[in-house]
């Protein structure tokens, strides 16, 4: 379509204010409010007990919740894409749900389920494992929440390789695990790290979900995120909020460039 | 050698294979040979254990393997599409089967380093699949194949993802190398040129049955059907009978038609036919005609031939089938 | 780094299964390999998404009916449940309406129009969804809350609840509008132009047909987010009953008051918008979708 100049530099200047006004200056504000007392500022904010303990707590969480969703994401994934299991579709509306539920909504279903009045309400009693207001709830509320990347990475990638090579190596006198090990999981090593990015960064994002099941003590139960909110609405500490924020800024701007890197590797494979 | 007995296989409604009895006898090269859909395809990955049969027994060297995987068949397969690793280098895929047997390192390389020479991939070991070309590739399929030293070798349409030189090629190369190895070799192919090419021994498959087994030369001679026939080389029809192009005889005197009783003794009746049009291709001339009965059909003469008589399109001549392929029962259908 | 967007997109309008690759052979493949710990493996996924992610959803709705059908009913229309849901709808509706058209307006600058720094615009609307959302809440306050340096103040207002929730929803309409312009042949449009359609004829006539499939989907992605989000509207919302309140705070609210009842009834509600928005997008989608393969 041949625009003239004038509509397209209205055009571009319009798409460029939206995006500079809605995303780029709301940043830009808040790191430079952040930095603008100095680094030494900065760092004391994010140094506190609390806060180490939130960082902490945050990267326990995802060290807990990256194995399992790629152990049983995986095996998910192999499922769908290669054993004739009825009830295909089935399973994939299964594994899209999480992407559909609001985080509120999650928190709510799980302390219907593993609250103390819920359906395993009986477990604390029995086994004194605490799920809601635990640990146990926000890694479950967290996998939740990132159950369909791992699965949505590596199938299409199971898919588009084929079983070609896989029959090879068993005509070659492979056995499954050997063929698993050798020839199957080094053909998904991209497709898979990618979900672990995602994965790792919606893990250390959440935050719905996780308020709803944790009991939010500073220091103690209190994720990344959860200090950002108690930070502002229950300590009024403007600039500790804004400190922690960016540090989250900064692990999603990581996110970002590695997602970039792994597309490329994606892409070249 | 290889027996399949009462082989039968569905795919829901779709019948593949349908009671197919074969016997392959051992160092030989034969060839499925089939229009696809044919089952061809499916016979050969129901001898490696690829799929399995709904019934039937397929037995390698005397033993009954139908229940066993692939994995302790002891065969070799090679893929139309190559199914390299793509992250090993050339010398890792073909040193897969070894490795996972847990062989020596010394015999492994020694090994693989033979069978590069032989495949002619010596000096590209470190390549990865995606630096060789596709004839390379399927090189590579072979040698690591033939890395486990299989009874049986099976290749499904080795040759069809190549380019036609290319497969030219790789065909006289497999060919050679069967007379150096000499496992028995089992091939895929829809190319019946290619089958009558490499194979000592031809089956013809259609629609999941078993049409004719032979050698290359009785198929093409001796056709048990039409089916056949029309698959291996080109046909005509005569008069109602079925004949290879290069077996009419043309001539504007009637009486040399006739005469040539020596060489047909069983020959039908003469036709009259105007040709069309006559197209010079290379070393022989085909000439287009339509008999008085209406019939379209091609005769295909030698140069020299067709230097002597100087057919031009219009004129009318007398045409005979010095070696009618007598098939019992025409179809029609196949006329061409 | 599109594919991250991308499957969110399929997995919601169009998750058919990816074609085979062509040369494959015919007929369908039986049993391929033989695995024992197969049963084992389907028992294990079962299991895995039942006690994650079914039976929650299960005992979420059990508690929504435990005073019956009519209980739930009177949780879902009390005064502040509904005035909730109308915000919700109502701020979601008018956020996916600009996102639709803004949403297009820079998929169409970022494929069609060259300018420096583009890639970093490229880059910059993936953001959204990297950032946690109560980052994002964070970070509009610092230019839309009480200290604004440019002084506007836009919390506990549903202007705030629409930049809030604007900000997280930009990325769906671009990136679900994106790559159908790439694939957009210039010739067809060059073809209208030579037949004497004007620019903006053949935008309304020829480009937006087009692109109506991709717009349509990522608008409804992005109401669907924006009805259950609570993350980045929380700081900025105010949670004022009636006013800012949006339904996931209602909810959270009715949590911490103990009335699980109906929070449970409430979130059923809300459940029920996004998967009905999702289900109604898949149909669509999978129509619009065998209609262009008919065609071509």
């Amino acid at each position: 379509m041949r625009t003239s100049r004038r509509a397209t530099l209205t055009l571009r200047i319009l798409a460029l204010a939206y995006v500079v006004g809605l995303l780029a200056v709301p940043i830009l504000v808040i790191l430079y409010r952040t930095l603008e007392p100095g680094l030494g500022t900065y760092i004391d904010s994010i140094r506190t007990p609390a806060a180490i303990a939130a960082l902490n707590l945050s990267l326990l969480i995802v060290a807990i919740v990256v194995p399992l969703n790629v152990v049983f994401g995986v095996v998910t994934a192999l499922a769908l894409a290669r054993w004739r299991v009825p009830g295909r579709g089935l399973v994939q509306a299964i594994v899209d749900l999480p992407f559909a539920v609001s985080p509120i909504v999650v928190g709510v279903s799980l302390i219907m389920l593993w609250g103390t009045s819920g359906w395993f309400g009986g477990l604390e009693g029995s086994t004194g494992v605490k799920v809601i207001f635990g640990l146990p709830g926000m890694v479950i509320a967290t996998i939740f929440v990132t159950l369909p990347f791992v699965v949505r990475e590596v199938e299409p990638v199971l898919h588009e390789i084929g079983t070609e090579q896989e029959q090879a190596a068993a005509t070659l006198g492979a056995s499954h695990w050997q063929t698993f090990w050798r020839i199957t999981l080094p053909a998904i090593r991209w497709g898979l790290t990618y979900g672990v990015v995602l994965t790792v960064a919606r893990a250390l994002g959440e935050f719905g979900a996780v308020i709803m099941v944790s009991s939010g003590f500073p220091g103690v139960s209190q994720t990344l995120t959860l200090l950002v909110h108690s930070r502002y609405i229950d300590d009024h500490n403007t600039y500790g909020a804004y400190a922690a924020a960016t540090l989250l800024m900064g692990l999603a701007a990581a996110t970002l460039l590695l997602m970039t890197v792994l597309d490329r590797k994606k892409g070249s494979r | 050698m290889i027996t399949v007995s009462s082989a039968r296989k569905n795919y829901g409604d779709f019948l593949a294979l349908d009671d197919v009895e074969l016997e392959i006898p051992s160092g030989s090269l034969t060839a499925l040979l089939g229009p696809s859909g044919s089952g061809k395809s499916t016979l050969l990955r129901a001898i490696a254990g690829l799929e399995t049969l709904d019934a039937g027994v397929v037995c390698i060297a005397g033993v009954d393997v139908s229940r066993e995987p692939p994995q302790r068949r002891g065969i070799g397969f090679v893929f139309q599409h190559y199914a390299a690793f793509r992250h090993m280098t050339v010398r890792d895929n073909v040193a897969f089967g070894l490795t996972i047997r847990r062989r020596p390192k010394a015999e492994v390389r020694r090994k693989v380093d033979e069978l590069l020479e032989i495949v002619g991939l010596d000096g590209l070991q470190h390549r990865y699949p995606a630096q060789l070309s596709g004839g390379q590739r399927q090189r590579m399929a072979l040698a690591r194949a033939l890395a486990v030293d299989p009874q049986v070798l099976l290749l499904d349409e080795p040759f069809g993802a190549l380019d036609a030189t290319v497969r030219a090629d790789l065909r006289q190369w497999l060919r050679r190398l069967h007379d150096e190895v000499h496992v028995t070799t089992v091939l895929v192919t829809h190319d019946q040129q290619e089958a009558l090419d490499v194979a000592d021994r031809i089956a013809v498959l259609n629609k999941g049955r078993i049409e004719q087994v032979g050698d290359p030369v009785s198929l093409y001679e001796r056709p048990a059907n039409d089916f056949v026939m029309s698959f291996l080389g080109s046909v005509a029809r005569l008069a109602g009978h079925l004949v290879r192009p290069h077996d009419i005889v043309l001539d504007r005197d009637l009486a040399v038609v006739q005469r040539d009783d020596a060489r047909a003794p069983s020959s039908p009746g003469v036709v009259s036919a105007a040709i069309e049009r006559v197209v010079r291709l290379g070393f022989e001339v085909r000439v287009e005609l339509r008999a008085n009965t209406g019939e379209r059909f091609a005769a295909q003469i030698t140069r020299a031939e067709a230097d002597r008589q100087r057919f031009v399109a219009g004129e009318t001549v007398h045409a005979r089938a010095t070696r009618p392929l007598d098939a019992t029962d025409t179809d029609p259908s196949l006329a061409i | 780094m599109t594919t991250a967007i991308q499957h969110r997109e399929d997995l919601t309008v169009s998750s058919s299964p990816p074609a085979r690759p062509a040369g494959a052979d015919p007929a369908p493949p039986g049993r391929r390999l033989r695995a024992p710990g197969r049963a084992l493996g389907v028992g294990v996924v079962g299991l895995w998404l039942s006690v994650i992610v079914l039976l929650p959803l299960a005992a979420l709705t059990v508690a929504s009916l435990e005073q019956g059908l009519a209980g739930s009913w009177e949780a879902v229309t009390s005064p502040a449940a509904l005035a909730a849901l109308r915000t919700t709808l109502l701020v979601s509706a008018v956020v996916a309406l600009v996102n639709s058209v803004m949403g297009t307006l820079i998929a169409w600058v970022l494929v069609r129009d060259h300018f420096p720094g583009q890639p970093i615009i490229n880059a910059l609307i993936d953001l959204p969804f990297a950032l946690p959302t109560i980052v994002a809440s964070i970070v509009l306050l610092s230019l839309y809350g009480p200290n604004s340096p440019i002084g506007v103040q836009l919390n506990a207002t549903r202007w705030g609840l629409i930049v809030a929730l604007a900000f997280v929803t930009l990325p769906f309409v671009v990136r679900s509008v994106q790559p159908v312009l790439i694939e957009l042949e210039r010739e067809v449009e060059e073809a209208a132009a030579s037949l004497g359609a004007s620019a903006s004829t053949t935008f309304r006539r020829v480009v937006l047909p087009t692109l109506a499939p991709a717009i349509i989907s990522g608008t409804g992605l992005a109401f669907a987010r924006a009805v259950g989000e609570y993350g980045s509207v929380v700081l900025i919302g105010g949670n004022l009953p009636r006013e800012t309140q949006v339904v996931s705070q209602y909810i959270q609210q009715q949590i911490e008051i103990d009335r699980p009842v109906n929070a449970a009834a409430v979130s059923v509600a809300l459940l029920s918008v996004s998967f009905l928005t999702l289900f109604v997008l898949r149909l669509w989608g999978s129509r619009s979708q065998r209609r262009q393969e008919r065609t071509s």
